[in-house]
């Protein structure tokens, strides 16, 4: 029985290799020789070199560094800019395309986190991002709010105007509307919770960074339109980073 | 004329017929000479995006943590990372432990607040230092790195959230590719005004990671 269990075991190893074999991809090596290291980064030793006109396989990819392996079976990981120089079966170099700016320009979502000062707390923001046009974009925010006095959080929609998306830096505008609530600390525990509808006026600037990745700066003002006589202002100041696709 | 036409087509076909088999001869005769057998593996162009990409980093792990003046105990969690480059990572963290009583409660034998765990999360940058192997024994080699990280987040304690901020080292060892065992050091940092007076807590923490890259 544990022996039918353990050919049971071996051929689902089998049958699972073969489908990570069928993954593997070849190129010719084009320069005079290619080096392996142990790990995906130049920190690591360099134990092997593969020579030109031998054919290696790429397994897989970490960052910029690729996992491959040699015709006598030795793995190593390769830089991007050195698997660059190798050869497509075709004859071709191969080419591993970085998003950049012109994908920066087209993107339709966002995705991010920022941290800033909400009237004196410090605030935590993730927000997402939907683009209609490279123009104007609907976004969803969600708050942690953390203060002296008291905690909370937020949700908004807003709708965002992008003036001039193809330029690496560009400021928008926002409009949105959201609540938020706020509650006291436990030891001030005269006043109760409060949730209160918000009405949020924008503006910051995006910036493309590199890659998939952006940075982002925002002021927000809110005006807190609560059951009492005055609305309140709130000012809140953030930055953060985002990845776009 | 017709007929004469054809009979040269027909002698033309045989002709090539007879060189095609004397080629043919001519082929087993260099059977000999060592062969070149063309490996029948379908080879087509490479795409990038037909790699398996290895960038996020899933995490579990347990470990002490001495809350200042709130005793030491059992802290555990998960962290997802996702890495940026070679040298730099950004990691999400949760994290829970539980609190011990403080001597100020215990010198007036009263609890100041009910909820004893302390859970944290935050978002935190790691900068990979000092990559390269480290040696078990005379015949092991594994890939290592120490690393270096820090961020913001917050920490649900004493029935408050505090803003926090935490700073730490590891060392990370990778018995495959794929897997890493992490030994991790970090200190949190909030205010609280728990026992009267607000003052600045320190978290340690040291805990035991094992990580799978997908």
């Amino acid at each position: 029985m544990r022996i039918r269990w353990l050919t049971f075991c071996l051929y689902l190893i089998g049958a699972t290799s073969a489908v990570a074999a069928a993954d593997i991809q070849y190129v010719l090596v084009a320069d005079p020789y290619i080096e392996m290291h142990t790990g995906p980064a130049a920190g690591y030793p360099i134990t092997h070199v593969v020579e030109r006109d031998n054919e290696i396989g790429i397994k897989k990819r970490r960052t910029d560094w690729f996992l491959i392996v040699d015709s006598t079976g030795k793995e190593g990981w390769v830089s991007k800019s050195q698997l660059e120089q190798t050869l497509q079966p075709s004859g071709t170099k191969v080419d591993f395309p970085d998003a950049g700016l012109a994908e920066y320009d087209q993107h339709r979502w966002e995705i991010g986190l920022m941290a800033g000062d909400f009237g004196g707390a410090t605030s935590y923001t993730g927000y997402g991002s939907y683009g209609f046009s490279r123009h104007l974009s609907v976004e969803f925010k969600a708050s942690q709010i953390l203060g002296n006095f008291s905690d909370g959080w937020s949700a908004a929609i807003n709708l965002t105007h992008t003036f001039v998306p193809e330029w690496r830096v560009s400021p928008f505008f926002s409009l949105g509307t959201g609540i938020i609530n706020i509650e006291p600390k436990a030891n001030l525990a005269q006043t109760t919770d409060r949730s209160d509808q918000v009405a949020i006026v924008g503006a910051g600037l995006k910036g493309y960074l590199s890659r998939r990745f952006m940075v982002r700066l925002e002021y927000d003002g809110y005006v807190v339109l609560s059951s009492r006589n005055d609305n309140e202002d709130v000012d809140e100041w953030k930055a953060g980073f985002a990845v776009f696709f | 004329m017709e007929s004469g036409i054809r009979s040269i087509f027909l002698a033309g076909v045989i002709g090539s017929a007879l060189l095609g088999g004397a080629s043919v001869h001519a082929q087993d005769a260099d059977n000999n000479a060592p062969q070149v057998i063309e490996p029948n593996v379908e080879r087509r162009d490479v795409t990038a995006g037909a790699i398996d990409t290895e960038n996020f980093e899933v995490t579990g792990f347990i470990g002490i943590m001495s809350v200042e003046d709130f005793e030491t105990n059992a802290v555990y969690g998960a962290r997802l990372a996702y890495h940026i480059n070679e040298s730099l990572f950004a990691e999400a963290a949760i994290g829970q432990t539980k609190v011990g009583e403080s001597s100020l409660e215990k010198f007036v034998n009263e609890k100041f607040f009910d909820d004893r765990n302390l859970t944290y999360y935050d978002i935190s940058l790691g900068w990979n230092v000092l990559p390269g192997e480290s040696f078990l024994g005379q015949k092991r080699a594994y890939n290592s790195v120490f690393y270096l990280i820090g961020g913001l987040g917050s920490t649900d304690f004493a029935d408050d959230s505090n803003f926090t901020v935490n700073f730490g080292f590891g060392f990370k060892l990778f018995p495959t590719d794929s897997i890493a065992i992490r030994l991790e050091a970090r200190d949190y940092l909030f205010d609280t005004d728990v026992n009267a007076e607000e003052k600045t807590l320190h978290g340690m923490q040291g805990t035991l990671n094992v990580s799978w890259f997908f």
